[in-house]
């Protein structure tokens, strides 16, 4: 057993769960789209480049897009048909996107070229590969190429794998029901990672709401060496790269640095499952859970979705919209983006599609700051939001800087305890994209 | 932009241009409002006012309903005259009234308290910005001012039974030893402002706003332990020091004036220099200084150093190393 942080972090808050709405539902599988829109851009990173044209026929699974660069993760068809046509939309993340539109002909027909193979059989470097041949990016938001992640430099020595099980945010329970229901494909992912690492110790992580699935993963790594289950307290953010590493590790990871400098890989249990699939089935990624919720929904669900599914058709299959939609959101509501084009298709990243009600959805009156100093209490990074925002509402960049606004992790924690209702981390968000710019000016 | 969606159960199609709001991140909020903790902090208050009311009869209710008037009718106006938004709905302009009237002695005329109103709303808070701007706690500044201005009505403190009399710090300060008895020093059947007799009555309210996590229990805890603490070291005699403790104003301005948001440092480890230094002065000042109190000196010194403590004590960020 190896020595573990105080499986908690300093800050944070207690936000209502919400969780209930869909933790005991089951996956359900989504219906096959009549059109997915499958963008080219899904992720930090090089965009892709298509490999398909119009008119040309593809099936589930097929490469249709790739990049020479490292940075960068191939895209692959979530539906068999036609290519209808390559244009510009708006995806989730907000920015638009070359998408490639294809018509469904139902056959539902595989690609025939997915390799299967075993982990034995299979180098470090051969999986890594595998990861990128089959297009998996990070899944529990920021969509980082996976295999860029696990390419550690050797003058990095890596001791922990942790496994993020930690699904912090409010409402989502698409890892949870992951970890429930395919505990063995979780597993089996994270020992392939271990592998391509050459690390001992791996540790699940997971918040102790969910007690279910960490009995579920408790029973499938009885037989393996080197692998823990921990239950870290809940609270937001536990799920921070920099809260679990801490809470695991007890090791602080400073602004800008990234986690292999205090020896650890954080990776997410989905994308772990994807690399299981991907090894065993050769199968790409081209679906994943989205957890469709809210108060605005009426029947809130877990739903195997294809890359590419417009969000609206989530929406439908999940009964439809309960009242009037006030806000739609792509993610969890503290770091979710909200929509404004509800056909904007379901991406490798987007754990949840949560539907507020108008009430819900209102802002409140801003007033001003009182100082009562939660922010700080709250603020798992160290910083005092307050004074961060006041100078980004001014547009003083020099002085947000100097307050070190670039250390922000943008967890929403502040703007949520605030009992002013202020932008604290909207207007930090906004003064550290002037800051970026500057230094990249100057 | 074809945004509908079919609604399964009725096949209508609600149709959404221009309906959705979009924003930043995050999307939902606490319940924690700026109304609610002002809300906390009066109802801390009302075991104070109680006994302020039973203690010293009409003229509590009368200093009270003063001073929360004046202080609500100063805000409303110069909101207006400096078209600012109207923010007496907060209910802050409520508590510095309620403070200020828990200050007074109760024998104070009503238009001294009417100045104080004034003085604490239009110059210590609006002049300097309105709610959370201002530098020293309104209600304290505005005792400080009328004590300069009236200072034998201001001194001048009536006991219950309306009979002008020294409190137990003034009288151990000028080496008398006819003490009340402690008992009475608890409950607040003694001489003094309105709201500082009854430790007892405060300390309820204390101990709300501290479970209702509207006050960091730092500051109290620790203005209250250094006072003790440095009163000790200046040969203050162990048996008199409880005097020291529930007379004098201490819980009141530690639970209730230190703690103001505004004018205390914002910062963890600065609230702790704060209470730490309010501490130092409070008992410098009874001491060695010519007042027997030296609360509301203290923590009005201790406020102009507030922005200062804040800049020597910001928090290290996450994974920096020291």
């Amino acid at each position: 057993m190896m020595n573990h942080g105080k499986l908690t972090f300093k800050g944070g808050v207690h936000v209502p769960e919400h969780k209930e709405l869909t933790e005991h539902k089951s996956i359900e599988m989504a219906k096959s789209p009549q059109f997915a829109y499958i963008p080219i851009h899904q992720h930090i990173g090089a965009p892709c480049d298509a490999i398909v044209n119009v008119g040309d026929k593809v099936k589930i699974g097929q490469k249709i897009a790739e990049s020479g660069a490292f940075v960068s993760a191939s895209v692959h068809a979530s539906i068999a048909g036609t290519v209808k046509e390559i244009k510009p939309m708006f995806i989730p993340t907000g920015i638009k996107s070359k998408c490639i539109v294809i018509e469904n002909d139902y056959s539902e027909e595989m690609y025939e070229d997915l390799k299967t193979n075993t982990l034995d059989s299979l180098t470090g470097k051969e999986i890594i590969n595998i990861i990128k041949e089959n297009g998996i990016a990070g899944m529990g938001g920021a969509c980082f190429p996976a295999h860029v992640k696990f390419s550690v430099p050797e003058d990095k020595p890596i001791d922990t794998v942790i496994l993020n099980g930690a699904e912090c945010e409010p409402y989502l329970t698409g890892d949870h029901r992951l970890m429930l229901e395919y505990p063995e494909q979780v597993v089996f992912g994270l020992k392939a990672i271990k592998k391509i690492l050459n690390v001992e110790n791996a540790v699940i992580a997971v918040e102790n709401n969910k007690m279910d699935a960490i009995e579920a993963l408790k029973n499938v790594i009885k037989e393996e060496d080197g692998i823990q289950v921990l239950a870290l307290k809940t609270k937001y953010p536990q799920g921070g790269e920099k809260s679990i590493i801490y809470a695991v590790t007890g090791r602080s990871l400073g602004t800008g640095a990234l986690p292999m400098e205090v020896g650890c890989v954080v990776s997410n249990v989905a994308t772990s499952k994807a690399i299981a699939d991907a090894v065993l089935l050769g199968k790409p990624l081209y679906e994943r859970v989205v957890t469709v919720t809210g108060a605005g929904i009426r029947e809130p669900k877990n739903i195997m979705a294809r890359i590419g599914t417009p969000l609206s058709e989530l929406i439908e299959q999940s009964g439809g919209f309960s009242g009037k939609p006030g806000k739609i959101i792509s993610g969890g509501p503290m770091m979710g983006i909200a929509q404004y084009y509800i056909d904007a298709p379901v991406i490798k990243g987007s754990g949840g599609l949560l539907v507020l009600t108008e009430e819900e959805a209102i802002e409140k009156p801003v007033l001003p700051c009182i100082k009562c100093g939660k922010c700080i209490e709250v603020c798992p990074a160290g910083l005092q939001p307050l004074f961060i925002s006041a100078y980004a509402l001014k547009n003083n960049h020099e002085r947000a800087d100097s307050f070190d606004a670039m250390a922000c992790i943008e967890c929403g924690a502040c703007s949520y305890i605030c009992p002013a209702k202020r932008p604290l981390t909207e207007s930090i968000k906004g003064i550290k994209k002037e800051i970026l710019a500057k230094r990249k000016k100057s | 932009m074809d945004g509908k969606v079919i609604d399964s159960n009725t096949n209508d199609q609600v149709v959404l241009d221009d309906m959705l709001i979009v924003s930043l991140s995050p999307h939902i909020r606490s319940d924690e409002s700026v109304r609610r903790m002002m809300l906390d902090v009066i109802i801390a208050l009302v075991p104070a006012m109680i006994g302020a009311i039973y203690f010293f009869g009409f003229n509590a209710i009368r200093l009270l309903l003063v001073t929360v008037i004046a202080t609500l009718v100063f805000e409303f106006a110069i909101q207006k005259l400096f078209k600012k938004p109207i923010r007496i709905m907060d209910l802050s302009a409520v508590v510095t009234g309620i403070l200020l009237a828990l200050n007074l002695p109760a024998g104070t005329p009503w238009w001294v308290a009417v100045f104080g109103a004034g003085f604490a709303i239009i110059i210590v808070k609006e002049f300097f910005g309105g709610i959370g701007s201002n530098f020293m706690n309104p209600a304290l500044a505005a005792r400080a001012a009328l004590v300069a201005s009236w200072p034998g009505i201001m001194t001048n403190y009536l006991t219950p039974d309306g009979i002008s009399a020294a409190t137990p710090l003034a009288i151990m300060k000028s080496g008398g030893t006819n003490l009340p008895a402690l008992q009475r020093m608890f409950f607040g059947d003694i001489g003094g402002v309105i709201g500082e007799t009854s430790a007892v009555l405060l300390l309820i309210g204390g101990i709300y706003l501290i479970l209702r996590q509207v006050i960091d229990w730092k500051i109290p805890v620790l203005y209250i332990a250094t006072t003790a603490g440095v009163l000790l070291l200046f040969g203050i005699a162990p048996g008199n020091l409880i005097y020291h403790v529930l007379g004098g104003g201490l819980i009141l301005g530690a639970f209730f004036m230190a703690t103001d948001y505004s004018s205390s440092p914002v910062t963890p480890k600065g609230r702790i220099v704060f209470a730490i230094g309010c501490g130092i002065l409070t008992a410098l000042i009874r001491v060695k200084g010519g007042s027997s109190e030296g609360v509301m000196y203290s923590i009005l010194i201790m406020n102009v150093a507030t922005p200062l403590i804040e800049r020597l004590t910001k928090p290290r960020v996450f994974g920096e190393v020291k």
